[in-house]
């Protein structure tokens, strides 16, 4: 009886759509009237009146009633929503009345009326003036399935002109044909067309009960449906994983691209590369500090400001570094391991001892906040922002290399130092500004990962293995080797994960690299000849 | 390897074919042929990059070549060889830079170098024990570091390293010697010391010299190959090379 | 017979610290057991133990020196031997806790019945024998090293590169034993130990005895390394040190020498953790951590590489100031070890048994002019050729 009586509501809806306007507020009026009532019966008829007018007010009323906000002065037979303060509002006007209304009830409720309020509300949205609320409700009716909301949906569907709109509409209707017991098989196959359009785990899950137990025609369409659309979960995870393992490589690349110039292009084991890294995310850290505190408007800047600072810090480190202790081992690699190793040892305790022992909180501007769907794929902006940044910096330090003076005179110390000095390059300038480089590219990767990791004075260290692997792997003395490595090695690295857990997975990657160095002991684009192993 | 009973194979002591090496698309050696008999001294000249080097890396097993045969004693394959093993059959190799055990004295870097077991087990149990010492004296008499036995080869001169460094090869006792700039930064005097020395050891051995040295390489009176871009370019005896307009274009100069 | 001969071709340094390490043997014990406490010669129970643990470290920075020092390889991952052998003999108390356990199961260790195992995994069948547990003390870390060199030395991974894949090898075991699903007890690490070949672990006499029995360890440790040094063997790999291409032109198979030297090097260190963790009641994945095996290094180079004595002696110092200075101002440690790495690398070389002896053969040559600089000492190995 109820699909009678909400088909025939539905149907008066529909008229109701081709009446004048005055002939629908009148409607209004009179299911307002007849749903002040203490008979069940009436007020269920009351309801489907007032979906039928497919006014606002009228959904703003059965919002209520759902709440037990509805309420009715018997004298009167007026309708009034009762605010949570305990004031009124008139339900036909929607403004407060001129006077309060006296010995109100509230509108009857039991288990019945409560469904035919939830259709009555459904097909209600479905019908709302704007489009962003018809699609949540039509999302909604795919979700819940409700064989209920079919009328509504065909009437609403009738009307609807947003394309977007009606196809979720269509699959929603779709949906619901799929779960309605009377369903014939050819209805049911063309249903599963139209939800195989999602192609999503909703549309999966859609199928998974038809796969088991529907009539053979239905489980074989489904079967064919659901096999596409796992195809093409596969695929968009792939993808999903190349993104992720890209955005992970980025990172990886960062933390190693600094290292490629020290340890690829000078030679130089710096052991206190990670904490070059470190001291970038602190200057991030008192950059956020200071402006928080005296500037916040230009918190949104606080990256862009930390940037050359932690290059300025980082850089200046690493020359002091340089000219203190690394040039007096030079040509004494291990000695040059261990001497920065010491130097690392104490750069964080110098941090611990200025900023504490415990992680530091970086906040990450609004820009850097939120995600958007791409063909499918949730890429969080966050994500983008280090993919991007780190193709700008290995770009610029390409551009550094390749067109600049400085780049010209530290590739010919680098090839040949003492022919370099006797064209007269200042050679040990040229070193500590090449390690200052070096450090400052570390300190700008310290900005850009403490957006994604802990700023800890143990940052550097979870660093300072995978940046070596990176830098040997892709070999020594090429950047676009360092690229590819740190690249492949994220992307792997994703992809290991699902079937291996992500420390098994780094553990697999580490003794791949420890088995590769073997084959290739000079990475996988090394410089081949006489000259390398003098 | 159609030639087996190619004269000129069976009776060399060395016999490169063809052989070429790139390294990221430049040719060190470009399909380089050579003989060297049995007890001959041969003296190998040409410009910095003409392959000298590259090629006593394809021989002492150093380097893979990409393509060539290289063949010791006439029937030995070298390039399927490990260095370890191509110095077990008799081919000694004297860098271009003096390289000697540094923190072991002289008597130490003979005793090391000389013939025997070298495998790792048999060193534990104290083999180098047993010296040899008349034939131990007699390399050192050989090269002059007689009076100098009980120093470290750290402490050496220059010159001296360098001649500790033949001695080493003599009491390696090869069939082949190969030798990279001798000369090198010595003086006149220690050069022509230097010249005698290999005389003396090439009445017993075959012996290859890279050398820059054209005074050097006269003192020495043999056979001398030019070699160019990875390539023979001449080849004869020394005035015959020496003449050689192709030779004094790319390397002698006008 | 072989030990008589090595004892009368000791060098003083040598014979010095033999005796040294006969008197502490001997002295440590007695002010310990028999001086009643309170004396002030009394030596507490808790600094016996203290000294057993620098012991330990002393015969793992003459394993590295074995193999660093004499052949050139600067290992970033002997922590992970000494973890591994420290593992080794963590299971065999495990085992001997039996009923004892918070879950007093006989069989299975406390973890395994929080993480709800029935059985006991195959890793940890047959570490009830102490025996069986000692051998793989032994065998487990000679044995990665023996596999890991294998193919290292072949493929000739020398210099800096060979460092980073040590420390490689060493984070990857890391990560690995702080997973629970590998049986090793996840973080938590083996702990709460009761007893060593039946005797209390915590009494004062088992810990004497363990003192003394690290003591042994580290003069057994000393002398076999001696004489593998000073063996033609010892020769050989000095050679290789100073120019690993001259010896492979005068047909030695370095990657062979080096194999013996790393895998004896590996198991000393195993050896050097298994006594260990009695003495410390505690083995986790943090000895893993790559920092511990850098600091090793920084032993062996203080005390002076190349010394065997000297790696021992830095050993004992360096923890010793760690010891006190974590005590006293334990702010300063960190700045004070990472200084040491400096200085040692910049100023001290050689160490300080290498500057010492260094010293006393200058002041030799003064005296008599003809003698020879002691040999064994040698020059910065540096990449020769």
């Amino acid at each position: 009886m109820r699909f009678a009586r909400l088909f025939l509501a539905l149907l008066g809806l529909a008229l109701a759509m081709l009446a004048p306007p005055a002939a629908r507020a009148a409607d209004l009026d009179a299911a307002f009237a007849r749903i002040a009532t203490e008979n069940f019966n009436e007020i269920e008829a009351a309801i489907g009146d007032l979906a039928a007018t497919g006014n606002d007010k009228a959904a703003t009323a059965l919002q209520a009633m759902t709440d037990g906000a509805l309420v009715y002065a018997p004298a009167t037979k007026g309708v009034f929503i009762k605010k949570a303060d305990g004031s009124f509002l008139d339900a036909r006007t929607g403004v407060a009345p001129a006077e309060a209304p006296f010995a109100t009830k509230p509108v009857r409720v039991n288990n019945r009326i409560r469904r035919a309020l939830e259709a009555a509300l459904g097909s209600l949205t479905l019908l709302a003036p704007d489009p962003a609320k018809r699609l949540a409700a039509a999302e909604a009716v795919f979700k819940s399935r409700d064989v209920a909301a079919l009328p509504a949906l065909d009437v609403a569907l009738a009307k609807e002109s947003d394309a977007k709109v009606k196809r979720v509409m269509t699959q929603a209707r779709a949906a619901a044909i799929l779960a309605k017991p009377d369903a014939t098989d050819a209805e049911k196959v063309a249903a599963i067309d139209v939800v195989a359009e999602r192609g999503d785990q909703d549309a999966l899950s859609l199928f998974a009960n038809l796969r088991a137990n529907g009539a053979p025609i239905v489980k074989m369409a489904a079967e064919t449906a659901a096999g596409a659309i796992e195809r093409r979960l596969a695929v968009l995870s792939s993808v999903q994983n190349v993104w992720y393992g890209l955005s992970l490589g980025s990172v990886l690349l960062l933390a190693a691209i600094g290292l490629a110039i020290t340890f690829g292009v000078m030679g130089i084991i710096n052991m206190a590369h990670g904490e070059m890294v470190m001291l970038g995310a602190y200057t991030t850290f008192v950059v956020q500090e200071l402006l928080r505190t005296r500037f916040p408007g230009l918190f949104d800047w606080s990256l862009a400001i930390a940037l050359p600072l932690a290059f300025l810090v980082s850089g200046a480190v690493g020359v002091l570094l340089e000219r203190s202790v690394i040039r007096f081992l030079y040509g004494r690699p291990l000695e040059t391991l261990l001497a920065t190793w010491g130097v690392s040892l104490i750069l964080q305790q110098a941090v611990r001892s200025a900023f504490g022992a415990n992680n530091r909180e970086v906040g990450a501007p609004s820009f850097m906040a939120g995600s958007f769907d791409f063909m499918g794929l949730q890429i969080t902006y966050g994500r983008l922002w280090i993919v991007v940044f780190c193709a700008a910096v290995f770009a610029a330090l390409l551009f550094v290399l390749k067109a600049t003076s400085f780049g010209l005179k530290m590739r010919a110390v680098t090839q040949n130092r003492r022919m370099a000095a006797c064209m007269g390059i200042r050679t040990p300038w040229v070193d500590s500004l090449t390690f200052g480089l070096g450090s400052g590219i570390a300190g700008i990767a310290g900005v850009a990962l403490s957006q994604i990791d802990n700023v800890s004075p143990n940052l550097g260290q979870s660093y300072i293995v995978d940046s070596f692997m990176v830098v040997v792997f892709g070999g020594v003395g090429n950047l676009w080797g360092t690229l590819v490595a740190a690249l492949s090695l994220g992307i792997a690295n994703k992809f290991l994960e699902p079937f291996a857990g992500a420390v098994l997975g780094k553990i697999l990657l580490l003794v791949f690299i420890i088995l590769f160095i073997q084959k290739r002991p000079r990475g996988l684009f090394a410089l081949k000849g006489r000259a390398v192993e003098a | 390897m159609s030639s087996v009973t190619n004269p000129e194979l069976t009776q060399s002591i060395l016999y490169l074919d063809g052989v070429s090496v790139s390294f990221d698309g430049f040719r060190a050696l470009n399909s380089l042929s050579m003989v060297i008999g049995h007890g001959e001294m041969r003296a190998i000249i040409g410009p910095n990059g003409a392959g000298k080097t590259t090629m006593m890396d394809v021989i002492t097993g150093k380097t893979r070549p990409d393509e060539g045969d290289v063949l010791f004693d006439g029937k030995v394959d070298l390039t399927a060889l490990d260095e370890a093993s191509i110095a077990e059959l008799g081919i000694g190799r004297k860098f271009q830079k003096p390289t000697v055990f540094e923190s072991h004295t002289v008597d130490d870097n003979i005793l090391l170098a000389m013939k025997g077991p070298r495998s790792a087990g048999s060193s534990l149990f104290g083999w180098r024990n047993r010296v040899r010492d008349d034939e131990k004296d007699q390399v050192l008499e050989t090269v002059g570091l007689k009076d100098h036995r009980r120093r470290l080869a750290a402490d050496l001169s220059h010159g001296q390293k360098q001649w500790l460094e033949i001695g080493m090869l003599l009491a390696q006792d090869p069939k082949l010697l190969l030798v990279d700039e001798p000369v090198a930064g010595m003086t006149d005097a220690e050069t022509e010391q230097t010249a005698e020395l290999l005389a003396a050891i090439a009445k017993t051995h075959a012996v290859v010299v890279v050398e820059h040295d054209m005074h050097f390489v006269r003192a020495l009176g043999c056979k001398v190959t030019c070699l160019h871009e990875g390539s023979v370019l001449a080849e004869g005896a020394i005035d015959q090379v020496s003449t050689n307009d192709r030779v004094v274009e790319v390397y002698l100069g006008r | 017979m072989i030990l008589s001969k090595l004892l009368t071709e000791l060098d003083w340094r040598g014979r010095v610290f033999l005796l040294a390490l006969a008197a502490a043997a001997v002295i440590v014990p007695v002010l310990n057991l028999a001086i009643p406490e309170g004396s002030a010669l009394n030596v507490p129970t808790y600094a016996v133990s203290l000294l057993g643990k620098y012991l330990c470290y002393a015969l793992l920075a003459v394993a590295l020196d074995l193999v660093w020092g004499y052949c050139g390889i600067l290992s970033l991952g002997h922590g992970a031997f000494f973890a591994l052998g420290g593992y080794a003999m963590g299971m065999y108390l495990m085992r001997q806790i039996g009923t004892r356990g918070v879950y007093a199961n006989p069989i299975l260790p406390d973890f395994m019945v929080f993480l709800n195992w029935k059985e006991l995994p195959l890793t940890w069948w047959g570490f009830q024998s102490f025996p069986y547990a000692m051998l793989m003390a032994l065998v487990v870390p000679g044995l990665l090293a023996f596999v890991f060199g294998w193919f290292a030395f072949r493929s000739r991974v020398t210099g800096v590169y060979l460092s980073i894949i040590t420390q490689a090898m060493t984070y990857a075991l890391l990560l690995a034993f702080f997973r629970n699903d590998m049986g090793f007890g996840g973080n938590n690490g083996l702990t709460d130990f009761k007893d060593i070949l039946g005797f209390n672990i915590q009494a004062q006499a088992t810990r004497v005895a363990l003192y003394v029995a690290t003591v042994i360890a580290l003069a057994l440790g000393y002398l076999v390394a001696r004489a593998m040094v000073t063996s033609s063997y010892g020769k050989v790999l000095i050679a290789i040190r100073d120019a690993e291409s001259r010896a492979r032109f005068l047909g030695y198979r370095v990657e062979r020498y080096k194999l013996v030297a790393f895998t004896a090097s590996a198991c000393m260190a195993g050896v050097a953790g298994a006594l260990y963790v009695p003495q410390v009641g505690i083995i986790n994945p943090s000895e893993f951590a790559a920092a511990n095996s850098i600091e090793a290094v920084i032993w062996v180079a203080v005390g002076g590489r190349g010394t065997l004595v000297g790696a021992a002696l830095g050993a004992v110092l360096v923890n010793w100031a760690k010891t006190w200075l974590t005590g006293a101002f334990p702010e300063i440690w960190l700045y004070g070890l990472g200084a040491l790495f400096i200085v040692v690398t910049l100023y001290l070389p050689k160490g300080i048994v290498g500057a010492l002896s260094e010293w006393s053969a200058r002041r030799q040559d003064r005296l008599a002019s003809s003698a020879a600089a002691e040999a064994g000492v040698g020059p910065q190995p540096a990449g020769a050729e």
